[in-house]
């Protein structure tokens, strides 16, 4: 029995798991490249997971079982059923959620262990540099999650809310002042009093920087707040002399930084401009000007019409967008598709790498109702099709549309690549209404001469057109 | 110690680029919600710190919390990740399903 205690307690058998547990996430998220491996890969990286979780838990000292399971209870209470009931639609913000408690976990640890320590009394400098990093972007993290979160399921306006020109240099200033608190504990000082300020510097600041973002540069802070939270755990790592939490921050900093960049070279916007604050006013501004010139040229369709088009379609392109999820349109989306395939027409999905709320987030809603995955088109892939593309069919998609981003160089949006649904024979919109988007740009598109509007809400529309689609 | 955390580092972080570039524009969301589950492994820090001795009242509570971020984080993050991948495999039949209607 003692032999078998003190083996399992042994730091070298401790050091193995960890390397297991990371040998385990790295081998699971690489199964995350294919659809077909990727159930098994995420079940991979979870079982990692328990594995450093156990190693953890063998590794400890002193007791207080009664509060780790306290917490682990309180935490499962609350995320099982959360992960379980939350709506493929409601993903972005479920993910803003969970990466927010991440950061959380990230920062509160940092100040229980700047307060048991006495303040970093008797740490190594680096240790104490490394901690007070974490506590910093953990916060920034745990605030800017929540505020995305807020956005996101609508307890905030959706809208950007900023403080106009004063924006940039308030955030510049709680950056600094977050940073010029983090030196002074660093060098030394065992203030209490400067460590809280400093994390509320940084939690001002994570409100500051998410709060005048639009819903639709969402995907790009959503992931930059994923990476960050990444980062904040690798650092936790270092302090904690932790290899498992290190590997496990990096690999999530560095899919975020991907993601990030990814998402930002998709809207032709450079990160620090979306973290500037939204899309500028001059921008949107500028882009309105358009309207007042366009107005009354827009022609709506019926339900009707539009079936019938499709009908005599060979080539139809589904182009979905924010409106699709709002409007949780999935399913009624794939019905019609199902219809217009009986009838031979070919059906494809444009996916433009920034509709929506989340990188693949319509990816995600369109394989809920089970459209086949190889129907869904990357938009490289897709552009050239457009030209024998019969009719287009954009749902509650709008700004990725718009040719404003390769025709007015003055709009917010120039230079975005876009889905070239205005090549296509014709193209019908179903739209709400004539507002604009989120970043409130005016849609030439909808005033060309082969584009028709059909207003109404994106499920109603669709299920109408199917529903005419019978009767023909 | 110092050096060998930074050198960990500083692969993984490669490491990381490395395995995550191969991931289709499909996969983001589901790519991000299991990296964002990863991360929930802040709790291991929560595990080791709360054993550590000098811990006063104020600091379990703070620690308890962080434990239970921490497992919000990867029960969730790896629940609905999972939920999300299980649609993207081909189904036979195109059965309506769940608790979306």
């Amino acid at each position: 029995m003692s032999l078998a205690t003190s083996f399992f307690h042994d730091a070298n058998f401790l050091d193995v798991l960890y390397i297991v547990a990371f040998a385990l996430f790295i081998y699971g998220l690489s199964g995350l490249t294919g659809p077909r491996t990727a159930v098994r890969g995420n079940r991979i990286a979870a079982v990692g997971m328990a594995i450093a979780v156990v190693a953890t838990l063998l590794q400890r000292q002193e007791g207080n079982w009664g509060l780790i399971i306290l917490g682990v209870a309180i935490g499962a209470a609350v995320g099982v059923p959360a992960a379980r009931k939350v709506r493929m639609t409601a993903m972005p913000q479920m993910v803003a959620l969970f990466n927010g408690v991440g950061g959380g976990a990230v920062f509160l640890i940092a100040w229980a262990e700047f307060r048991r320590s006495g303040g970093y009394h008797g740490t190594a400098l680096y240790i104490a540099a490394f901690s007070v990093f974490a506590a910093i972007i953990g916060s920034i993290s745990f605030w800017g999650s929540n505020i995305a979160f807020g956005k996101l399921q609508e307890l905030l306006p959706g809208r950007p809310i900023t403080l106009g020109a004063a924006q940039q240099p308030v955030n510049f200033l709680l950056g600094a002042l977050a940073v010029a608190l983090g030196v002074i504990i660093v060098a030394g000082s065992h203030s209490e009093l400067i460590f809280i300020l400093m994390l509320l510097a940084a939690a001002l600041l994570g409100n500051a920087v998410v709060l005048p973002i639009g819903g639709a540069d969402m995907p790009v802070v959503i992931s930059l707040l994923n990476a960050a939270t990444g980062l904040s755990a690798a650092a936790t790592g270092v302090a904690l002399n932790n290899p498992a939490l290190i590997v496990a921050g990096m690999i999530v900093g560095a899919s975020g930084s991907i993601l990030t960049n990814l998402m930002a070279v998709a809207m032709n916007r450079s990160i620090p401009a979306i973290i500037a604050g939204g899309f500028g006013g001059g921008g949107v501004i500028e882009g309105a000007t358009g309207a007042g010139e366009h107005a009354g040229s827009v022609r709506s369709t019926s339900a009707a019409d539009v079936a019938v088009q499709l009908a005599y379609a060979r080539l139809v392109v589904i182009v979905p967008g924010y409106g699709m999820a709002v409007a949780q349109a999935q399913h009624a989306v794939r019905e019609l598709a199902k219809a217009l395939e009986a009838r031979g027409v070919e059906v494809k999905y444009a996916i433009h790498p920034v509709a929506g709320r989340m990188p693949g987030h319509m990816n995600v809603l369109l394989a809920e109702a089970d459209v086949p995955y190889e129907q869904l088109k990357e938009m490289d892939d897709i552009n050239p099709e457009f030209a024998r593309t019969d009719v287009s069919l954009v749902i509650g998609a709008n700004d990725v549309t718009n040719p404003a981003a390769k025709t007015n160089p003055g709009s917010p949006i120039y230079g975005m690549p876009i889905l070239d649904v205005e090549n296509s024979h014709s193209v019908i919109v179903i739209k709400r209404s004539m507002n604009p988007g989120f970043a409130g740009i005016e849609n030439e598109l909808y005033y060309k001469p082969g584009t028709a509007m059909l207003f109404g809400d994106a499920k109603s529309a669709v299920t109408d057109i199917t529903a005419e689609l019978a009767n023909i | 110690m110092l050096l060998t955390n930074l050198t960990i580092l500083v692969l993984a972080g490669f490491v990381g680029f490395a395995v995550i570039s191969k991931v289709p524009n499909t996969l983001h969301t589901p790519l991000m919600s299991g990296t964002n589950a990863i991360h929930g492994i802040v709790l291991l820090g929560g595990l080791l710190v709360i054993g550590l001795s000098g811990n006063g009242a104020l600091n379990k509570l703070l620690l308890v919390i962080a434990i239970a971020f921490g497992t919000i984080n990867i029960v969730g993050g790896f629940l609905v990740t999972d939920r999300m991948l299980e649609m993207f495999k081909r189904k036979p039949t195109a059965a309506p399903k769940d608790d979306e209607q």
